[in-house]
Formats: structure tokens, C-alpha cells, sequence
């Protein structure tokens, strides 16, 4: 633990450790300095002037080194003038006075200033009612401006940087929280200062505008209205928003959110989801959010909404009542026995799937978790330790990504990775293809698709690199299913698993193996007992199958031959898709946003989610659902409450051990403090109340043996001459039935592409942006090709979920050119 | 008691009756067919203002749903262009309701407005057959336009109405 000092704080002794700026330490002990310009997140620049205060420290004798005394006591020197706080650290024996008329003379002085050109917005600004400057304003702001209000300064209104975020260059205060946020925090430097003096602006360096995913989190840290969210523009005023705690399920991270809703004249009169909030979990996520999980979240009120329930009659489905739906399930699985499969997502929650696996168990059917991804087992044995907080990782300690790009498949792990290695920590990122974390890395391990286990493989021989990681104080693995399928990421979890537990990396806070999954809850999946299918089309052949949460007759036409041969199909789900088309009764369930229950992310943390918006029609809970389809059929499933479904999983999963939701909401001071109205301004996220979630314990921990399922591996896919080996990569915006009604993301979608190396494409006679057609397995489609020339040759790179389907490495047939050059 | 008095009381009675109808004005006013005029500061039913140009003076701030004590203002902003502009600046109210069976006149609604556009007018005729009729929407309160191409939305010349609140010139104004 770093050196402790005391100093005294508007006469209230406060110890903290060396190397804290004043203002934190004000806050510490419960003392608002305002500011603008400082964050405790962000680098002290000292640019608003905002936090003057007094500063003395004790008067040293110059000869002997030794502090003067005074009547017993150390003289303390007072500088001549004001300092900041935020720039300022503390020594011991100092002594800040925050509220003499010196400083608040100074402070005020400052929100003149600032008032001279700051627009009068409040009335029409969204940040008006939860904005820091008038805070500061009513507390230090001049009755009076003895400014000439002709002399205002006025500049551009509404500028939008992206498509996302726009810019009011009249009330912006030049803080830079916005730019330092980008350089420091997510190292995409894509904000700058033009201009000088009075003119200076802010200007997006990038092209397309603002292009970083992380762009909505600078609209939470401006102090001022002058960075807005085109999403909630003039949506509602902050004070007229309710405020419910969720968990965002756009990626395995598990991001804490706030759900702001609102009643909507536009929306019929429905109470609907204004915005989505961060909620401050600082083993989680921090203070921040993702533009996906932030924008993302218009699906849950999409028109596709499935209301009522339906059963086919006569060719066409048809309303139908609950009783009448469910029974006709029930009578049509009663008769499969053996034969009906449950085909459930990592969309649901663990009560869900915990009821899914009962009836399928019960009942005698089998239980399929919808992935491409495998080694849930592995991340339950060696997963992260109890306490993991990447946030606290640093110098010392090693990340290992593998077969995973962060950055489009789980951005805020991305986050935390890139800062733990701005902290120190040796991060190695093997990868086939070049990633945005390369930047970060210490070493980075490029192999050809398919060696990525050879790869983890050579870490444990002799290296510079395997030594580093060996020698870490603690490591942690990420590995997805970049470039792979099932059976690939399967073998490779095993293959991380091993690395992990012959360097005694695991069964330790901020050491283990993460899963990069592709939906919110696959690790939850995994501890439920559910388990991905190799063969999924022939799993689903003439069987009685139960879909929840997944659209494969959309994903997939192989999957649609399938079903269409299957003897019966029924469908759970929130949306219309290609599924429910084809289904044979399809059951409305409730959105996330409508209902109760937990998620387990990929850190292995049990988190909660709460209704915030009414229930759509007739929708119910899918555990709900569940519980009435097995009731019909002579099985008892709690089906009423999701905590009591909850009890019963924690007595009969194993890792779920001893779980209460009381715990689950259990929270604890957090540092830094934010979203409060203070005039110490954090920022707009929601500070947590509603709980942190507890992290679920791997078999490691628990002293037993470890025993890491050895899984064969399939053998290596051969192109032959004019083929190629086509292998599926992971894209942030995708066209994902999640991401589809979010009609701001859509823009930055894109069409679907492939990527080639230059050699391989001019073998093939295409160019970059050419339109060529790709075919395998009996699919094809129109793509246009990017080139890479960090990719090796022979490979096509297809994006999941763009319209190709695209499950696992396959071996392409041709690309014949479609058209000319495309612009 | 003598026999007489009630004859006397009685026609004392009478008495003032007649002198009343003869000599004092009338007060009773014949309504509806005769209306009193109300005082400068008599507190009615609102009226949604419009500058002189036709644009409406609201911009949707919901200051006043926020002042109001008896949550009876009901506010949804959306936004303007140069093609459909309602009123000067990006915010315009896109729904406005009042419920005048909640309302209490206070006028607390037309002392947060920034630009003046909620005013509580004369008019205190308010009747109802149905709760659902009390509410009162942005049609009903907005103020009528004096001609026919001042109507909103209406397409105005690009850059000219950017601000939404006036701009004050004089800081001791």
C-alpha cells in the first residue's frame, strides 16, 4: 500500500494516500471543490480554473531541512495566490481552505468568465437539469454580469461530429474532458482543438466523424450541453425520467445500465425506454458504455413485437389463447419423448434457461445451447477468480487475447484491456488479423487461420514472451471465435485452459479464462447445464423442437432445410423473425426491459436486471412460458416468481452456491463518486444502488483437481486450387436482429464484405471495393472485398451475421466477378 | 307586541325591496348572453402565445409541467426545421396538454415560461361532459393566427430563426 499522508481540509483532517490531488481528497472527506475540467478518470490538466482554492504547506527551515514551529505547532506558509485542486497533489501537514472569501471570490470570478459566452440554452438543452454549469452557477454565479451581452460570442449550433454525437460550439467551455476522455481513456485520439483563444473549438479529426464506439460516454463527462446524443435529442427533460436499474445484453460483459422511461405522447401513450444510462460498477464496466449497448436498446419496442400467442391452422398462424397454444406444444412434445429438443440462446436469462433445462431433462429431450463458441466447461473450471477487477490490473500482470477482437466483439473488456496495459501489464494479443488492441500490445503473435492452438501451444515452451507470461503475478486469458467455429474455439478453450493451469494462473482474483462470447448470457448457459451441438442440422431433423430466443431458419438455410423437416416447431421469442414464420405455434416472450432476472457475464458475475417498462401485449416471462408448456405436460415448473426459480437453480446448479438475490443486489461505496447532483461533477452516470452482482467461483477455487476436457480436434480444412478457406469474423454492428430497429446504427452497418490479401485478390483478378459473389455449402451472396494485407493469403475473411451465413471455417468455391468497380 | 307590527316590518321590508329596484343600479349580470369582464390579473384558462411573425412562442422547454403543482402540464419536444418550422430555434412542443380538472390557476406555469408563451387568459368557461374533454391540447390553446400564411408549421428562409429564447440586448432589462 502506497504512503499515507494527513492534511487538513477546511479544518477536517483527512488521510489519504500520496499522490492524490487535492480535489479527490476534498471529495474523500466529503468536501465538493467545484470543477469542470478535472475527472478522476482522466489526466489532471488544470484548463477551467474552476477549483481554486487556498493552499499552504508547512514552512520548512532552508538550512536545516527541518519544518519551523509556531507556538507549538508547524508554521504553515500560504501561497501568495490561488491554486488549482485538481492539479495540485497533497503533501503531508498541507492545509486547503476551500470556502475563504480569497477562493470563493476566485470561483466566482471563473463562472463570470465562463457566462460571458455561454449561450442562454438551458430551456432548450438536453443537458438542462442535470448540467454541472448551472449547478455552479447558482452556487458562484454572479447575480449580476457586468458583461456587455452584445459582445457575446456566437459560433455554430448543433454540429453534428458523427452521426451519433453533435457538437454546440457555443456551449462548449473548452474543458477537453471530451478530448482527453478519447486520448486516454479509449485511446482513439479523434477529437481536437482547432483554433485559438476565444475561437477555439473542438473538431472531430477522424473520418467518417467521430468514429469510435465509445462516443456516447463523452456526452456523459461534458460538463456543459455542447455534446449531445442525436438518440435522446430533445427527448425529455432529465428531472421527468424514471429511473430503472437493467444490464445491458448486447455482449458478455455485462455492462450495469440505467434505463431512463418515459410516458410518450408519440408512442401512443406507452411508458418507453428514453435513453440508456451507464450505472457505475467499477469492477464492470466503470463509469462507461459502449454506442451498442447505449443506442442499441430500440429493438425491445420494435413493430415486430410478437403480442398474442399463435398455432398454425389451416397453413396460416392464427391468434390464439395461452391455454390453447400451450397445451397444443404440450400434447405435440408429450409424443416426441426422446425426441424433442430445446434450441435455446445465451439471450435469455439464467432463471430461463434453468427452466429449460429442467423440462428437457424431466421430460427426457434434450437441452442445445444456439452458439458457434464452445468451452463454457473450460471457464467454469479455470474462469476468472472471485474479486477479478481488470480495472486493477497493471504492472506485473499479463492479458493473453486470443482469436478475438475486442474492440468489435466486447468493447469495454477492449477498454479495460488497453488501460490495464497503459497501467504496465504485459498484453499479448495473437490474432490472425490485425485488431485495434495491436496498438497496446507488448507482442503480438500473428498465425495463420487455423494454428491458434498450436500458438497457445508454443507459450508453453520456451519464449520471451511464454516467460513473461509465466512469470506474471496474475494472468488472464481471452479467447474467442475469431476465424472459428464450435469445434475450433472448443479446443482452443482447452488449449488456454492448460497454458492457465500449467503456469498456476488460475483459481486467483485477476487470473483465469474469459470467454468472449457472442450473447449476453452463454456463460450462464454453460452453468445451467446447456451445451452446444457439432451437428446441429441433424440434432434437429424430425424432432419436436423448442426454439427460445434464437432465429437459426435467418441465420442459416442449412439450419431452415432442417426444420422444415422437423416434426414440429415451436417458437419462444420477443421479434418476428424467419423462424417464427415456419413455426407451428409461437409463444410472445417478455423483453428484458419488461421482467425480472439475472445474467451471468463472461466474467463469470451474476448480475440483476429489473422491469422498467410495461409488459407488450400479452408477452410473459420465457421461464414463465416454460412452466406452462411443462404443467401441460404433467411436469411441475415454478413458473410464477422469478426469485423462487432462482432459489431452486441455486440449490441445484453447483457454482451458483449459496446465491440469494438480496446478495445479487448487495452494493458498496464505489470510487470515484459520480451521479450525484454535486458540484463536484463525476459525470451523468447513474451512481449504483440496485447492486453490483457477485461473482460466481470456478472449480479451482474450490482446491478440487482440475481436469481440462480434452477435445478432438477436427481436421484442418484443405481449399483446393481456385477455393478458398472462408472463416467467420466478429463485427460490432451487424445486422443482428438486435441491432436492426436501432435506425441511428444502422448507418454505420455497412454492407457485407470480404476481406482478402492483396495476393490472394489479385490471383482472383477483384479489387478493393469490387462486388463478387461467394459461395459455399449451397449459399451464396454478393459481398465487396476489402483488402488486408495483414491477413495471410488463401483466406477470405466473411463477417458473422451480414447476410452470409457463415457458422465455422468453410472452404469457399469461387469468387467470380459480379460487376465493374463499385465506388 | 301590537297588531300592527308585522304589518310594519313587513312593509319596512317591501320598502327597501322597492327602493333597491328604483333608485340602485343592477348587478346581476344576464349571463351568457351578457358577459362581465374580467380584472387586468384575473387568472383563466391558458392561451398558448405567438410571436407577431405567427411562429409559436413555445419552444417545449417543459419548465412549466415543471413548476406546476398540481402536475397537470403534460410537455413532448421535438424537434424544428427550416422546412417545418413551429417555432424560432431547434425545440418546438410537439404535444401540449393541460388538464383543467387538475389545474389550479396558480399561474406558476406562466412565471417559469422563458419566452412568454403560456399565459393565463380570460376565458374561465370551462365545461365538461366527459373527464377525457378537460384535457386540453395544443390545438385548443394555442392562440388562432391573424392570417392565413402565418400557420405552423410552415417552411421560413434557412438560418434565420436559429435561437429559441429572444435574445436579451440590455443585461439590466
Amino acid at each position: 500500500m502506497s504512503k499515507q499522508v494527513t492534511i487538513t481540509i477546511d479544518g477536517k483532517q483527512v488521510t489519504v494516500p500520496e499522490g492524490t490531488l487535492i480535489a479527490d481528497a476534498a471529495k474523500m472527506a466529503g468536501i465538493d471543490i467545484p470543477v469542470f475540467c478535472h475527472h478522476p478518470k482522466l489526466e489532471p490538466v488544470g484548463m477551467c480554473r474552476m477549483c481554486l482554492v487556498e493552499v499552504g504547506r508547512p514552512m520548512l527551515d532552508r538550512a536545516t531541512g527541518q519544518v519551523v514551529m509556531e507556538n507549538g505547532l508547524p508554521k504553515i506558509q500560504f501561497m501568495p495566490k490561488l491554486e488549482t485542486a485538481c492539479t495540485n497533489r497533497v503533501s503531508d501537514g498541507m492545509v486547503v481552505m476551500t470556502t475563504t472569501d480569497k477562493a470563493v471570490d476566485g470561483q466566482k470570478g471563473t463562472v463570470e468568465f465562463l457566462l460571458t459566452s455561454h449561450p442562454l440554452d438551458c430551456p432548450v438543452c438536453d443537458k438542462g437539469g442535470e448540467c454541472p454549469l448551472q449547478n455552479l452557477t447558482m452556487a458562484f454565479g454572479p447575480g449580476q454580469s457586468r458583461f456587455n451581452y452584445d459582445e457575446k460570442n456566437h459560433l455554430e449550433k448543433m454540429v453534428p461530429l458523427g452521426e451519433l454525437i453533435s457538437l454546440d460550439r457555443e456551449r462548449c467551455i473548452q474543458c477537453a474532458r471530451c478530448i482527453r476522455f478519447q486520448d486516454e481513456v479509449a485511446g482513439e485520439a479523434v477529437l481536437g482543438f482547432d483554433e485559438r483563444g476565444r475561437n477555439t473549438q473542438i473538431i472531430t479529426l477522424s473520418d467518417p466523424g467521430f468514429d469510435s464506439v465509445f462516443s456516447g460516454n463523452t456526452t456523459d463527462i461534458c460538463p456543459v450541453g455542447a455534446l449531445t446524443t442525436a438518440d435522446f435529442r430533445f427527448g425529455a427533460r432529465p428531472w421527468e425520467l424514471d429511473a430503472e436499474a437493467s444490464i445491458c445484453t448486447q455482449c458478455p460483459v455485462g455492462c450495469n445500465t440505467t434505463l431512463n422511461t418515459r410516458r410518450e405522447a408519440k408512442a401512443g401513450g406507452d411508458v418507453v425506454i428514453k435513453r440508456v444510462m451507464p450505472r457505475q460498477n467499477e469492477e464492470v464496466n466503470e463509469i462507461w458504455l459502449c454506442d451498442k449497448g447505449r443506442f442499441a436498446y430500440h429493438y425491445t419496442e420494435s413493430k415486430k413485437r410478437l403480442v398474442k400467442p399463435l398455432v398454425r391452422k389451416d397453413e396460416k398462424l392464427a391468434r390464439a389463447s395461452w391455454d390453447a397454444a400451450t397445451k397444443f406444444a404440450a400434447e405435440n412434445f408429450s409424443k416426441a419423448k426422446k425426441d424433442m429438443v430445446i434450441l435455446a440462446s445465451g439471450r435469455l436469462a439464467n432463471e430461463d434457461l434453468f427452466n429449460l433445462k429442467s423440462l428437457a431433462d424431466t421430460a427426457g429431450g434434450t437441452a442445445i445451447l444456439y452458439s458457434d463458441m464452445g468451452g463454457g466447461d473450460v471457464t467454469a473450471m479455470v474462469g476468472v477468480g472471485q474479486g477479478t477487477n481488470i480495472g486493477k490490473m497493471g504492472k506485473g500482470d499479463a492479458i493473453l487475447v486470443v482469436a478475438s477482437d475486442l474492440y468489435e466483439e466486447a468493447p469495454i473488456w477492449w477498454l479495460r484491456v488497453k488501460q490495464a496495459a497503459d497501467r504496465g501489464a504485459t498484453l499479448i494479443v495473437a490474432n490472425p488479423c490485425q485488431t485495434k488492441l495491436d496498438k497496446f500490445a507488448k507482442f503480438v503473435i500473428r498465425y495463420a487461420y487455423g494454428d491458434e492452438v498450436k500458438t497457445i501451444n508454443d507459450l508453453s515452451k520456451k519464449s520471451k514472451i511464454s516467460d513473461e507470461f509465466a512469470k506474471a503475478k496474475n494472468a488472464i486469458v481471452f479467447y474467442g471465435n475469431e476465424g472459428l467455429g464450435l469445434n475450433g474455439s472448443s479446443v482452443l478453450a482447452s488449449a488456454c485452459g492448460e497454458l492457465l493451469k500449467e503456469t498456476e494462473h488460475i483459481g486467483k482474483p485477476n487470473n483465469g479464462l474469459v470467454g468472449v462470447w457472442q450473447r449476453v448470457n452463454e456463460q450462464g448457459a454453460w452453468e445451467v447445464g446447456f451445451r452446444p451441438e457439432p451437428d446441429l442440422e441433424k440434432a434437429l431433423k424430425g424432432k419436436s423442437v423448442y426454439i427460445v430466443g434464437a432465429d437459426p431458419v435467418g441465420d442459416s438455410p442449412a439450419l431452415a432445410k432442417a426444420l422444415k423437416g422437423a416434426k414440429f416447431v415451436a417458437v419462444q421469442d420477443i421479434l418476428e423473425t424467419a423462424t417464427t414464420e415456419i413455426a407451428d405455434v409461437v409463444f410472445p416472450a417478455q423483453a428484458y426491459t419488461e421482467r425480472e432476472g439475472t445474467f451471468t457475464s463472461g466474467e463469470r458475475r451474476v448480475q440483476r436486471f429489473y422491469a422498467a417498462v410495461p409488459v407488450k401485449g400479452d408477452a410473459r416471462p420465457d421461464f414463465a412460458i416454460t412452466s406452462q408448456i411443462a404443467r401441460q405436460m404433467g411436469i411441475i415448473l415454478e413458473g410464477t416468481s422469478v426469485s423462487v426459480v432462482f432459489d431452486i437453480l441455486v440449490n441445484s446448479v453447483e457454482s451458483f452456491n449459496e446465491l440469494t438475490y438480496e446478495r445479487l443486489a448487495e452494493t458498496h461505496g464505489q470510487w470515484p463518486i459520480v451521479g450525484r447532483g454535486d458540484l463536484y461533477y463525476g459525470g451523468t452516470t447513474y451512481e449504483n444502488t440496485q447492486g453490483l452482482g457477485v461473482q460466481l467461483g470456478s472449480l479451482a477455487e474450490t482446491g478440487k483437481t482440475v481436469h481440462i476436457p480434452k477435445v478432438r480436434k477436427e481436421a484442418a480444412l484443405r481449399p483446393k486450387e481456385k477455393e478458398l478457406l472462408a472463416v467467420p469474423v466478429n463485427k460490432l454492428y451487424d445486422r443482428g436482429v438486435t441491432i436492426n430497429p436501432a435506425q441511428l446504427l444502422n448507418q454505420r452497418v455497412g454492407e457485407a464484405t470480404v476481406t482478402l490479401h492483396p495476393d490472394t485478390a489479385e490471383n482472383l483478378g477483384v479489387e478493393a471495393g469490387a462486388r463478387v459473389k461467394i459461395s459455399f455449402d449451397g449459399i451464396s451472396g454478393e459481398v465487396v472485398v476489402k483488402i488486408d494485407d495483414t491477413i495471410s493469403t488463401g483466406v477470405a475473411l466473411v463477417p458473422r451475421s451480414m447476410g452470409i451465413a457463415i457458422r465455422e471455417p468453410v472452404v469457399a468455391r469461387v469468387l467470380s466477378r459480379v460487376e465493374g468497380k463499385v465506388k | 307586541m301590537g297588531v300592527f307590527d308585522p304589518i310594519i316590518e313587513l312593509s319596512k321590508g317591501l320598502g327597501e325591496v322597492l327602493r333597491s329596484f328604483l333608485f340602485e343600479p343592477t348587478v346581476t349580470v344576464q349571463y351568457p348572453e351578457e358577459k362581465r369582464t374580467v380584472r387586468p390579473r384575473f387568472r383563466g384558462r391558458h392561451v398558448l402565445k405567438r410571436y407577431d411573425n405567427g411562429l409559436e412562442k413555445c419552444i417545449g422547454c417543459s419548465l412549466c409541467a415543471a413548476a406546476c403543482p398540481a402536475d397537470a402540464i403534460f410537455v413532448e419536444a421535438s424537434e424544428n426545421t427550416d422546412e417545418k418550422r413551429f417555432s424560432p430555434g431547434q425545440r418546438y412542443a410537439s404535444t401540449y396538454e393541460i388538464n383543467m380538472l387538475r389545474c389550479i390557476y396558480c399561474g406558476f406555469c406562466e412565471d417559469a415560461c422563458p419566452t412568454e408563451a403560456i399565459v393565463l387568459g380570460d376565458n374561465y368557461e370551462l365545461s365538461f361532459t366527459d373527464r377525457r374533454d378537460a384535457i386540453y391540447t395544443k390545438d385548443s390553446l394555442l392562440e388562432s393566427v391573424p392570417s392565413g400564411d402565418m400557420l405552423t408549421p410552415r417552411k421560413v428562409d434557412v438560418g434565420v430563426f436559429v435561437r429559441s429564447v429572444p435574445e436579451m440586448k440590455d443585461p439590466t432589462d
